[in-house]
Protein backbone atom coordinates (compact mmCIF):
# COMPACT_ATOMS: atom_id res chain seq x y z
CA UNK A 1 0.00 0.00 0.00
CA UNK A 2 1.28 3.27 -0.36
CA UNK A 3 0.65 6.38 2.14
CA UNK A 4 0.61 10.45 1.43
CA UNK A 5 1.88 12.03 4.37
CA UNK A 6 0.49 16.16 4.30
CA UNK A 7 2.89 18.42 5.53
CA UNK A 8 2.51 21.23 7.85
CA UNK A 9 5.32 23.72 6.71
CA UNK A 10 5.96 27.26 7.08
CA UNK A 11 7.39 27.42 3.98
CA UNK A 12 11.27 27.54 4.11
CA UNK A 13 11.32 24.34 6.46
CA UNK A 14 8.47 21.52 7.55
CA UNK A 15 7.38 21.36 10.82
CA UNK A 16 8.52 18.72 13.21
CA UNK A 17 4.99 17.16 13.50
CA UNK A 18 5.51 16.68 10.19
CA UNK A 19 8.40 14.49 10.79
CA UNK A 20 6.27 12.48 13.71
CA UNK A 21 3.59 11.91 11.22
CA UNK A 22 5.52 10.36 9.36
CA UNK A 23 6.81 7.67 11.61
CA UNK A 24 3.25 7.07 11.70
CA UNK A 25 3.11 6.69 8.14
CA UNK A 26 6.08 4.21 8.01
CA UNK A 27 4.22 1.72 10.31
CA UNK A 28 1.20 1.28 7.57
CA UNK A 29 3.67 0.71 4.99
CA UNK A 30 7.11 1.62 3.34
CA UNK A 31 5.63 3.54 0.62
CA UNK A 32 5.25 6.90 2.22
CA UNK A 33 5.26 10.27 -0.05
CA UNK A 34 5.21 13.64 1.06
CA UNK A 35 2.73 16.09 0.00
CA UNK A 36 3.92 19.98 0.27
CA UNK A 37 1.87 22.31 -1.00
CA UNK A 38 1.93 26.49 -0.47
CA UNK A 39 3.36 29.51 -2.07
CA UNK A 40 6.85 29.69 -2.45
CA UNK A 41 7.16 26.41 -0.63
CA UNK A 42 10.56 24.89 -2.82
CA UNK A 43 12.70 25.00 0.35
CA UNK A 44 10.07 23.23 2.20
CA UNK A 45 9.52 20.74 -0.03
CA UNK A 46 13.53 19.96 -0.49
CA UNK A 47 13.32 19.76 3.41
CA UNK A 48 10.78 16.97 3.09
CA UNK A 49 12.90 15.58 1.13
CA UNK A 50 15.52 15.09 3.22
CA UNK A 51 13.23 13.24 6.28
CA UNK A 52 14.58 9.52 6.20
CA UNK A 53 11.95 6.87 4.94
CA UNK A 54 10.26 9.29 2.31
CA UNK A 55 10.27 7.60 -0.84
CA UNK A 56 9.00 10.92 -2.93
CA UNK A 57 7.67 14.26 -2.38
CA UNK A 58 5.08 15.89 -4.28
CA UNK A 59 5.00 19.55 -4.53
CA UNK A 60 2.06 21.45 -5.08
CA UNK A 61 2.52 25.17 -5.77
CA UNK A 62 -0.51 27.85 -5.43
CA UNK A 63 -2.05 31.07 -3.99
CA UNK A 64 -4.42 28.78 -2.84
CA UNK A 65 -2.54 27.08 -0.18
CA UNK A 66 -0.83 29.98 1.33
CA UNK A 67 -3.43 29.83 3.87
CA UNK A 68 -3.79 25.83 4.10
CA UNK A 69 -7.67 26.99 3.69
CA UNK A 70 -9.03 22.92 3.74
CA UNK A 71 -11.22 23.89 0.32
CA UNK A 72 -8.21 24.00 -1.59
CA UNK A 73 -6.25 20.54 0.51
CA UNK A 74 -9.28 18.80 -0.54
CA UNK A 75 -9.70 19.95 -4.27
CA UNK A 76 -5.50 19.02 -4.42
CA UNK A 77 -5.85 15.27 -2.51
CA UNK A 78 -8.75 13.92 -3.23
CA UNK A 79 -7.95 13.57 -6.93
CA UNK A 80 -4.34 12.24 -6.08
CA UNK A 81 -5.90 9.84 -3.92
CA UNK A 82 -6.21 7.58 -6.67
CA UNK A 83 -3.07 6.69 -6.03
CA UNK A 84 -2.67 6.26 -2.20
CA UNK A 85 -4.48 3.82 0.46
CA UNK A 86 -4.06 6.31 2.98
CA UNK A 87 -3.33 9.91 3.81
CA UNK A 88 -2.37 10.92 7.49
CA UNK A 89 -2.30 14.81 8.88
CA UNK A 90 -0.58 15.59 12.05
CA UNK A 91 -3.32 16.47 14.24
CA UNK A 92 -2.74 20.09 14.43
CA UNK A 93 -5.61 23.10 13.67
CA UNK A 94 -4.90 22.95 10.11
CA UNK A 95 -4.73 18.84 10.12
CA UNK A 96 -7.59 18.85 11.95
CA UNK A 97 -9.64 20.89 9.82
CA UNK A 98 -8.78 19.65 6.61
CA UNK A 99 -8.91 15.87 7.15
CA UNK A 100 -12.66 14.91 7.82
CA UNK A 101 -13.76 16.80 4.43
CA UNK A 102 -11.23 14.79 2.29
CA UNK A 103 -12.55 11.61 4.43
CA UNK A 104 -16.23 12.75 3.51
CA UNK A 105 -15.41 13.43 -0.03
CA UNK A 106 -13.79 9.83 -0.69
CA UNK A 107 -17.10 8.38 1.22
CA UNK A 108 -14.91 7.08 4.01
CA UNK A 109 -14.64 7.70 8.07
CA UNK A 110 -11.63 9.67 9.44
CA UNK A 111 -9.68 8.34 12.07
CA UNK A 112 -8.93 11.33 14.18
CA UNK A 113 -6.02 11.01 16.77
CA UNK A 114 -4.47 7.89 16.47
CA UNK A 115 -1.49 7.13 19.38
CA UNK A 116 -0.69 3.54 17.95
CA UNK A 117 -0.53 1.95 15.23
CA UNK A 118 -1.31 -1.88 15.65
CA UNK A 119 -1.86 -2.58 11.75
CA UNK A 120 -2.70 -1.33 8.25
CA UNK A 121 -6.46 -0.87 9.31
CA UNK A 122 -5.93 -0.64 13.48
CA UNK A 123 -5.83 2.03 15.63
CA UNK A 124 -5.97 2.84 19.04
CA UNK A 125 -7.44 6.94 19.84
CA UNK A 126 -8.19 8.56 23.03
CA UNK A 127 -11.73 9.36 23.54
CA UNK A 128 -13.39 10.89 26.37
CA UNK A 129 -10.57 13.62 26.68
CA UNK A 130 -7.88 11.29 27.34
CA UNK A 131 -9.78 8.59 29.40
CA UNK A 132 -10.59 5.84 27.67
CA UNK A 133 -8.58 4.63 24.77
CA UNK A 134 -10.91 3.01 21.93
CA UNK A 135 -9.31 0.54 19.28
CA UNK A 136 -11.06 0.55 16.39
CA UNK A 137 -10.88 -1.13 12.98
CA UNK A 138 -11.43 0.17 9.74
CA UNK A 139 -13.58 -1.35 6.95
CA UNK A 140 -12.98 1.43 4.44
CA UNK A 141 -10.43 0.81 1.93
CA UNK A 142 -9.06 4.65 1.78
CA UNK A 143 -8.14 5.82 5.09
CA UNK A 144 -8.40 9.37 6.26
CA UNK A 145 -6.08 9.66 9.69
CA UNK A 146 -4.54 12.52 11.77
CA UNK A 147 -2.14 11.68 14.07
CA UNK A 148 -1.70 12.40 17.64
CA UNK A 149 2.22 13.65 17.31
CA UNK A 150 3.25 13.31 20.92
CA UNK A 151 2.57 9.47 20.84
CA UNK A 152 5.22 9.25 17.29
CA UNK A 153 8.94 9.95 17.71
CA UNK A 154 10.11 12.04 14.57
CA UNK A 155 11.32 10.65 11.64
CA UNK A 156 15.42 11.67 11.17
CA UNK A 157 16.57 13.40 8.55
CA UNK A 158 19.35 11.59 5.61
CA UNK A 159 16.64 10.80 2.86
CA UNK A 160 17.15 11.63 -0.41
CA UNK A 161 13.57 11.85 -1.93
CA UNK A 162 12.83 12.85 -5.92
CA UNK A 163 10.47 15.87 -5.57
CA UNK A 164 7.78 15.84 -8.16
CA UNK A 165 5.63 18.61 -9.01
CA UNK A 166 1.99 18.41 -9.03
CA UNK A 167 -1.20 20.53 -10.50
CA UNK A 168 -3.87 21.15 -8.36
CA UNK A 169 -7.86 21.01 -8.80
CA UNK A 170 -9.64 24.23 -7.65
CA UNK A 171 -10.82 24.92 -4.36
CA UNK A 172 -14.05 23.10 -3.86
CA UNK A 173 -16.10 26.23 -2.15
CA UNK A 174 -15.99 29.77 -2.08
CA UNK A 175 -13.33 30.60 0.99
CA UNK A 176 -11.47 33.93 1.61
CA UNK A 177 -8.53 34.60 3.48
CA UNK A 178 -8.82 38.08 5.26
CA UNK A 179 -5.24 37.87 7.61
CA UNK A 180 -4.16 36.46 10.54
CA UNK A 181 -2.63 37.37 14.08
CA UNK A 182 0.09 35.19 14.53
CA UNK A 183 1.77 35.54 17.55
CA UNK A 184 5.39 36.23 17.42
CA UNK A 185 7.99 34.17 19.66
CA UNK A 186 11.33 33.09 20.32
CA UNK A 187 10.87 30.46 22.44
CA UNK A 188 10.19 26.94 21.09
CA UNK A 189 6.73 25.41 19.90
CA UNK A 190 4.73 24.27 22.26
CA UNK A 191 3.79 21.48 20.54
CA UNK A 192 6.81 20.42 20.57
CA UNK A 193 8.71 22.09 23.06
CA UNK A 194 11.16 19.45 25.45
CA UNK A 195 10.28 22.04 28.43
CA UNK A 196 6.85 23.54 29.25
CA UNK A 197 5.85 25.72 31.73
CA UNK A 198 2.23 26.62 32.20
CA UNK A 199 0.36 29.26 33.90
CA UNK A 200 -2.82 29.31 35.76
CA UNK A 201 -6.07 31.09 36.97
CA UNK A 202 -3.86 31.80 40.07
CA UNK A 203 -1.62 34.14 37.76
CA UNK A 204 -4.88 36.59 38.50
CA UNK A 205 -3.43 38.86 35.74
CA UNK A 206 -2.34 38.88 32.21
CA UNK A 207 0.91 41.14 33.39
CA UNK A 208 1.40 38.95 36.36
CA UNK A 209 1.46 35.48 33.36
CA UNK A 210 3.99 37.86 31.77
CA UNK A 211 5.65 38.62 34.73
CA UNK A 212 6.16 34.92 36.65
CA UNK A 213 5.30 32.46 33.96
CA UNK A 214 7.37 34.06 30.61
CA UNK A 215 10.59 34.69 33.11
CA UNK A 216 10.97 30.95 34.17
CA UNK A 217 10.04 29.73 30.69
CA UNK A 218 13.03 31.43 29.64
CA UNK A 219 15.14 30.59 32.25
CA UNK A 220 14.32 26.79 31.35
CA UNK A 221 14.26 27.38 27.45
CA UNK A 222 10.67 25.89 27.77
CA UNK A 223 7.38 26.81 25.76
CA UNK A 224 4.87 28.75 27.79
CA UNK A 225 1.45 26.95 28.04
CA UNK A 226 -1.30 28.23 29.84
CA UNK A 227 -5.15 26.26 31.55
CA UNK A 228 -7.89 26.92 29.94
CA UNK A 229 -9.12 28.69 32.89
CA UNK A 230 -5.90 31.22 32.42
CA UNK A 231 -6.63 31.58 28.56
CA UNK A 232 -10.67 32.32 29.08
CA UNK A 233 -9.96 34.38 31.85
CA UNK A 234 -7.56 36.71 29.02
CA UNK A 235 -4.19 36.14 30.87
CA UNK A 236 -2.78 34.44 27.93
CA UNK A 237 -3.11 34.05 23.94
CA UNK A 238 -5.63 31.00 23.07
CA UNK A 239 -2.75 29.05 21.36
CA UNK A 240 -1.45 28.65 24.94
CA UNK A 241 -3.90 26.57 25.91
CA UNK A 242 -3.48 22.93 27.05
CA UNK A 243 -5.42 20.52 27.23
CA UNK A 244 -8.30 18.33 26.16
CA UNK A 245 -9.49 21.16 23.38
CA UNK A 246 -6.65 22.84 23.09
CA UNK A 247 -3.04 21.59 22.69
CA UNK A 248 -1.62 17.96 23.99
CA UNK A 249 1.83 18.27 24.81
CA UNK A 250 4.51 15.73 26.11
CA UNK A 251 7.74 17.37 26.91
CA UNK A 252 10.11 15.88 28.93
CA UNK A 253 9.57 18.44 31.65
CA UNK A 254 6.09 20.03 32.31
CA UNK A 255 5.88 22.64 35.43
CA UNK A 256 2.46 23.78 35.94
CA UNK A 257 2.13 26.91 38.38
CA UNK A 258 -1.18 27.98 40.02
CA UNK A 259 -2.80 25.06 37.66
CA UNK A 260 -5.36 22.80 40.07
CA UNK A 261 -5.29 20.18 37.42
CA UNK A 262 -8.89 20.09 35.67
CA UNK A 263 -9.73 16.98 33.72
CA UNK A 264 -9.35 18.47 30.20
CA UNK A 265 -5.88 19.82 31.06
CA UNK A 266 -4.57 16.68 32.54
CA UNK A 267 -5.52 15.26 28.95
CA UNK A 268 -3.37 17.64 27.72
CA UNK A 269 -0.56 16.98 29.56
CA UNK A 270 -0.62 13.60 31.16
CA UNK A 271 1.99 12.02 29.29
CA UNK A 272 4.60 14.49 29.71
CA UNK A 273 8.10 12.62 31.27
CA UNK A 274 8.46 14.50 34.40
CA UNK A 275 5.58 16.73 35.60
CA UNK A 276 6.18 19.85 38.58
CA UNK A 277 3.41 21.19 40.26
CA UNK A 278 3.45 24.51 42.05
CA UNK A 279 0.07 25.33 43.96
CA UNK A 280 -0.58 26.87 47.46
CA UNK A 281 -3.63 24.29 47.47
CA UNK A 282 -2.50 20.92 48.42
CA UNK A 283 -5.44 19.02 47.49
CA UNK A 284 -5.53 20.39 43.62
CA UNK A 285 -5.89 17.15 41.48
CA UNK A 286 -2.50 18.39 39.87
CA UNK A 287 -0.95 16.78 42.81
CA UNK A 288 -2.32 13.56 41.83
CA UNK A 289 -0.44 13.07 38.77
CA UNK A 290 2.79 15.19 39.24
CA UNK A 291 5.95 13.41 40.18
CA UNK A 292 7.14 16.51 42.25
CA UNK A 293 5.04 18.55 43.94
CA UNK A 294 5.51 22.17 45.96
CA UNK A 295 2.50 23.19 48.21
CA UNK A 296 3.42 26.53 47.70
CA UNK A 297 2.51 30.05 46.48
CA UNK A 298 3.83 30.51 43.62
CA UNK A 299 5.06 34.10 44.54
CA UNK A 300 7.38 33.19 46.51
CA UNK A 301 8.23 29.99 44.72
CA UNK A 302 8.95 31.06 41.76
CA UNK A 303 11.16 33.32 42.46
CA UNK A 304 13.39 31.03 44.77
CA UNK A 305 13.01 28.51 42.00
CA UNK A 306 14.48 30.88 39.27
CA UNK A 307 17.52 31.15 42.15
CA UNK A 308 17.95 27.87 42.42
CA UNK A 309 18.09 27.50 38.69
CA UNK A 310 20.66 30.40 38.02
CA UNK A 311 22.92 28.53 41.28
CA UNK A 312 22.25 25.53 39.16
CA UNK A 313 24.15 27.20 35.97
CA UNK A 314 20.63 27.64 34.41
CA UNK B 1 -32.31 34.12 7.62
CA UNK B 2 -32.53 30.17 9.00
CA UNK B 3 -29.91 28.33 11.19
CA UNK B 4 -29.58 24.77 11.55
CA UNK B 5 -28.04 24.04 14.84
CA UNK B 6 -26.88 20.35 15.35
CA UNK B 7 -26.91 19.63 19.27
CA UNK B 8 -25.40 16.14 21.05
CA UNK B 9 -26.35 14.54 24.10
CA UNK B 10 -23.35 13.66 26.00
CA UNK B 11 -22.25 12.18 29.43
CA UNK B 12 -21.88 15.49 31.80
CA UNK B 13 -18.85 17.42 31.16
CA UNK B 14 -18.06 17.20 35.25
CA UNK B 15 -18.49 13.18 35.25
CA UNK B 16 -15.93 10.94 35.40
CA UNK B 17 -15.90 8.96 32.88
CA UNK B 18 -15.19 4.82 33.20
CA UNK B 19 -14.37 1.99 31.26
CA UNK B 20 -16.30 -1.42 31.18
CA UNK B 21 -14.79 -4.30 32.62
CA UNK B 22 -15.66 -5.89 29.56
CA UNK B 23 -13.71 -3.12 27.45
CA UNK B 24 -17.08 -2.99 25.26
CA UNK B 25 -17.04 0.87 25.83
CA UNK B 26 -17.47 3.47 28.74
CA UNK B 27 -20.62 2.95 31.77
CA UNK B 28 -22.95 5.52 31.00
CA UNK B 29 -25.95 4.04 33.06
CA UNK B 30 -27.23 6.34 35.38
CA UNK B 31 -24.56 8.76 34.42
CA UNK B 32 -25.65 12.28 34.01
CA UNK B 33 -26.37 13.29 30.31
CA UNK B 34 -25.98 16.77 28.92
CA UNK B 35 -25.69 18.79 26.07
CA UNK B 36 -22.08 18.78 24.58
CA UNK B 37 -20.23 22.00 26.20
CA UNK B 38 -19.10 23.06 22.26
CA UNK B 39 -23.12 22.61 20.70
CA UNK B 40 -24.30 24.91 23.64
CA UNK B 41 -21.90 27.32 22.37
CA UNK B 42 -22.87 26.91 18.67
CA UNK B 43 -26.84 27.51 20.53
CA UNK B 44 -25.54 30.44 22.32
CA UNK B 45 -24.38 32.16 19.43
CA UNK B 46 -27.30 31.52 17.13
CA UNK B 47 -29.56 33.06 19.51
CA UNK B 48 -27.77 35.87 19.87
CA UNK B 49 -27.52 36.52 15.94
CA UNK B 50 -31.43 36.20 16.24
CA UNK B 51 -31.65 38.95 18.91
CA UNK B 52 -29.38 41.25 17.00
CA UNK B 53 -31.85 40.71 13.91
CA UNK B 54 -29.49 38.88 11.74
CA UNK B 55 -31.03 35.23 11.83
CA UNK B 56 -34.62 34.75 12.12
CA UNK B 57 -35.22 31.15 12.65
CA UNK B 58 -33.11 28.44 14.59
CA UNK B 59 -33.93 25.58 14.37
CA UNK B 60 -31.97 22.47 16.57
CA UNK B 61 -31.71 19.16 15.75
CA UNK B 62 -30.21 16.20 17.18
CA UNK B 63 -29.48 12.36 16.16
CA UNK B 64 -29.81 10.06 19.17
CA UNK B 65 -31.66 8.12 21.73
CA UNK B 66 -35.38 9.11 22.61
CA UNK B 67 -34.03 11.62 25.45
CA UNK B 68 -32.14 13.36 23.36
CA UNK B 69 -35.48 15.05 23.03
CA UNK B 70 -34.38 17.01 26.62
CA UNK B 71 -31.30 18.09 24.73
CA UNK B 72 -33.04 19.64 21.77
CA UNK B 73 -35.71 21.15 25.14
CA UNK B 74 -32.16 22.24 26.28
CA UNK B 75 -31.62 24.40 23.04
CA UNK B 76 -35.58 25.31 23.10
CA UNK B 77 -35.03 26.99 26.23
CA UNK B 78 -32.08 28.87 25.14
CA UNK B 79 -33.67 30.39 22.29
CA UNK B 80 -34.04 27.69 19.41
CA UNK B 81 -37.15 27.91 17.83
CA UNK B 82 -38.12 24.37 17.32
CA UNK B 83 -36.56 20.85 17.42
CA UNK B 84 -35.98 18.00 14.99
CA UNK B 85 -34.64 14.04 16.62
CA UNK B 86 -33.62 11.11 14.46
CA UNK B 87 -34.50 8.87 16.96
CA UNK B 88 -31.55 5.69 17.13
CA UNK B 89 -30.39 4.23 19.52
CA UNK B 90 -26.93 3.47 17.48
CA UNK B 91 -24.08 5.38 18.35
CA UNK B 92 -23.72 6.60 15.04
CA UNK B 93 -20.16 7.64 12.87
CA UNK B 94 -19.51 11.32 11.82
CA UNK B 95 -19.42 10.43 8.80
CA UNK B 96 -23.35 8.91 8.83
CA UNK B 97 -24.80 11.85 11.52
CA UNK B 98 -23.24 14.33 8.36
CA UNK B 99 -25.02 12.56 5.94
CA UNK B 100 -28.15 12.68 7.66
CA UNK B 101 -27.61 16.49 8.39
CA UNK B 102 -27.17 16.93 4.58
CA UNK B 103 -30.27 15.61 4.29
CA UNK B 104 -32.02 17.81 6.93
CA UNK B 105 -30.42 20.65 5.06
CA UNK B 106 -31.72 19.63 2.24
CA UNK B 107 -35.24 19.57 3.66
CA UNK B 108 -34.97 22.53 5.95
CA UNK B 109 -32.40 25.22 3.31
CA UNK B 110 -30.50 27.13 6.00
CA UNK B 111 -28.43 29.39 5.03
CA UNK B 112 -25.88 28.68 8.21
CA UNK B 113 -25.23 25.75 10.08
CA UNK B 114 -23.68 26.62 13.46
CA UNK B 115 -22.35 23.33 15.38
CA UNK B 116 -20.15 22.46 18.17
CA UNK B 117 -16.39 21.78 16.92
CA UNK B 118 -16.09 18.34 18.21
CA UNK B 119 -18.40 16.25 20.95
CA UNK B 120 -16.46 15.71 24.21
CA UNK B 121 -17.47 12.05 23.97
CA UNK B 122 -15.61 10.77 20.72
CA UNK B 123 -13.81 13.51 20.29
CA UNK B 124 -13.56 13.25 16.80
CA UNK B 125 -13.65 17.17 15.85
CA UNK B 126 -15.18 15.58 12.12
CA UNK B 127 -18.73 16.41 11.83
CA UNK B 128 -18.87 20.25 10.75
CA UNK B 129 -16.09 19.83 7.86
CA UNK B 130 -17.49 16.46 6.79
CA UNK B 131 -20.99 17.98 6.28
CA UNK B 132 -19.34 21.27 4.59
CA UNK B 133 -17.31 19.07 2.11
CA UNK B 134 -20.78 16.86 1.25
CA UNK B 135 -22.55 19.58 0.70
CA UNK B 136 -19.77 21.61 -1.01
CA UNK B 137 -20.22 24.27 1.45
CA UNK B 138 -16.99 26.52 2.69
CA UNK B 139 -16.25 25.78 6.38
CA UNK B 140 -15.20 28.17 9.31
CA UNK B 141 -13.97 25.72 12.23
CA UNK B 142 -13.06 26.50 15.74
CA UNK B 143 -14.34 29.75 15.74
CA UNK B 144 -13.99 32.39 18.36
CA UNK B 145 -15.95 35.38 16.60
CA UNK B 146 -18.82 35.40 13.35
CA UNK B 147 -19.94 38.39 11.99
CA UNK B 148 -22.95 37.99 9.20
CA UNK B 149 -23.50 41.01 6.45
CA UNK B 150 -24.20 40.77 2.89
CA UNK B 151 -24.37 36.82 2.04
CA UNK B 152 -20.80 36.00 4.21
CA UNK B 153 -19.68 35.39 7.47
CA UNK B 154 -16.82 36.77 8.76
CA UNK B 155 -15.24 34.33 11.06
CA UNK B 156 -12.26 34.55 13.41
CA UNK B 157 -10.80 31.37 13.78
CA UNK B 158 -8.11 29.62 16.48
CA UNK B 159 -5.37 27.98 15.23
CA UNK B 160 -1.99 27.15 15.95
CA UNK B 161 0.08 30.11 16.86
CA UNK B 162 -2.60 32.42 16.76
CA UNK B 163 -5.86 33.80 15.00
CA UNK B 164 -6.88 33.49 11.27
CA UNK B 165 -9.95 35.21 9.85
CA UNK B 166 -11.70 34.11 7.05
CA UNK B 167 -14.29 35.52 4.96
CA UNK B 168 -16.91 32.48 3.63
CA UNK B 169 -20.12 32.85 1.54
CA UNK B 170 -23.13 31.33 2.51
CA UNK B 171 -24.46 28.91 2.43
CA UNK B 172 -21.66 27.51 5.26
CA UNK B 173 -20.67 25.74 8.12
CA UNK B 174 -19.33 27.26 11.48
CA UNK B 175 -17.95 25.08 13.98
CA UNK B 176 -17.63 26.77 17.52
CA UNK B 177 -14.78 26.85 19.73
CA UNK B 178 -14.64 27.82 23.31
CA UNK B 179 -14.15 31.81 23.61
CA UNK B 180 -16.91 32.24 21.02
CA UNK B 181 -19.24 32.90 24.06
CA UNK B 182 -20.59 32.44 27.66
CA UNK B 183 -23.81 30.27 26.65
CA UNK B 184 -26.56 31.35 29.08
CA UNK B 185 -28.16 29.76 31.58
CA UNK B 186 -32.21 29.25 30.53
CA UNK B 187 -34.69 30.84 32.80
CA UNK B 188 -37.41 29.35 34.16
CA UNK B 189 -40.33 30.79 32.12
CA UNK B 190 -38.01 29.76 29.25
CA UNK B 191 -37.85 26.34 30.06
CA UNK B 192 -41.65 27.10 30.24
CA UNK B 193 -41.72 28.07 27.22
CA UNK B 194 -39.65 25.78 25.49
CA UNK B 195 -42.44 22.46 26.48
CA UNK B 196 -44.70 23.93 24.15
CA UNK B 197 -42.00 24.39 21.12
CA UNK B 198 -42.84 21.40 18.37
CA UNK B 199 -40.08 18.92 18.21
CA UNK B 200 -40.56 16.78 14.89
CA UNK B 201 -39.43 13.43 15.64
CA UNK B 202 -37.86 11.36 12.58
CA UNK B 203 -36.45 8.29 12.62
CA UNK B 204 -32.77 7.54 10.25
CA UNK B 205 -34.86 5.71 7.31
CA UNK B 206 -36.77 8.66 6.88
CA UNK B 207 -33.62 9.99 5.09
CA UNK B 208 -32.79 7.31 2.70
CA UNK B 209 -28.91 7.13 3.16
CA UNK B 210 -26.50 5.13 4.34
CA UNK B 211 -25.67 5.10 8.18
CA UNK B 212 -23.78 2.02 8.26
CA UNK B 213 -20.66 1.79 10.55
CA UNK B 214 -17.23 1.63 8.93
CA UNK B 215 -15.21 1.25 12.28
CA UNK B 216 -15.23 -1.53 14.55
CA UNK B 217 -14.54 -0.90 17.98
CA UNK B 218 -12.42 -3.92 19.15
CA UNK B 219 -12.29 -2.41 22.65
CA UNK B 220 -12.01 0.21 25.15
CA UNK B 221 -9.30 0.21 28.03
CA UNK B 222 -8.50 2.69 30.43
CA UNK B 223 -5.15 4.61 29.86
CA UNK B 224 -2.03 3.60 31.59
CA UNK B 225 -2.29 5.14 34.76
CA UNK B 226 0.41 7.63 36.24
CA UNK B 227 1.51 7.21 39.61
CA UNK B 228 1.90 9.91 41.78
CA UNK B 229 4.81 11.42 42.82
CA UNK B 230 6.43 12.92 45.97
CA UNK B 231 6.16 16.68 47.47
CA UNK B 232 8.95 18.40 47.81
CA UNK B 233 9.30 20.94 50.45
CA UNK B 234 11.65 23.82 48.68
CA UNK B 235 12.19 24.75 45.56
CA UNK B 236 16.46 24.29 45.78
CA UNK B 237 14.71 19.78 46.75
CA UNK B 238 13.35 20.79 43.96
CA UNK B 239 15.90 21.78 41.70
CA UNK B 240 17.83 18.88 42.93
CA UNK B 241 15.00 16.35 42.49
CA UNK B 242 14.79 17.46 38.63
CA UNK B 243 18.57 16.81 38.18
CA UNK B 244 18.82 13.55 39.91
CA UNK B 245 15.93 13.11 37.04
CA UNK B 246 18.14 14.62 33.99
CA UNK B 247 15.70 16.70 33.05
CA UNK B 248 17.40 20.36 33.77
Amino acid sequence: MAVLVVAEHDNASVKDATNKTVTAALALSSDVDVLVAGLGAGAAAAAAAGIAGVRKVLHAEGAAFDQGVAEAVEGLVVPLMANYDAVLFAATATGKNAAPRIAAALDVSPISEIQEVVNASTFVRPIYAGNALETIETSDSKKVITVRTTAFAAAGTGGSASVEAVTAGAPSADVTFKGAEIVKSDRPELAGAKRVVSGGRAMGSADEFHNVIEPLADKLGAAVGASRAAVDAGYAPNDYQVGQTGKVVAPELYVAVGISGAIQHLAGMKDSKVIVAINKDADAPIFAIADYGLVADYKSAVPELMGELAKAGL
Amino acid sequence: MKVLVPVKRVIDYNVKVRVKPDQTGVDLANVKMSMNPFCEIAVEEAVRLKEKGVVSEIVAVSIGPQQAQETIRTALAMGADRGILIQTDDDLEPLAVAKLLKAVVAEEAPELVLMGKQAIDGDNNATGQMMAALLGWPQATFASKVEIADGKATVTREIDGGLQTLEVALPAIVTADLRLNEPRYASLPNIMKAKKKPIDVKSTGDYGVDVSPRLKVLKVTEPPKRAGGIKVESAEQLVGKLKEAGVL
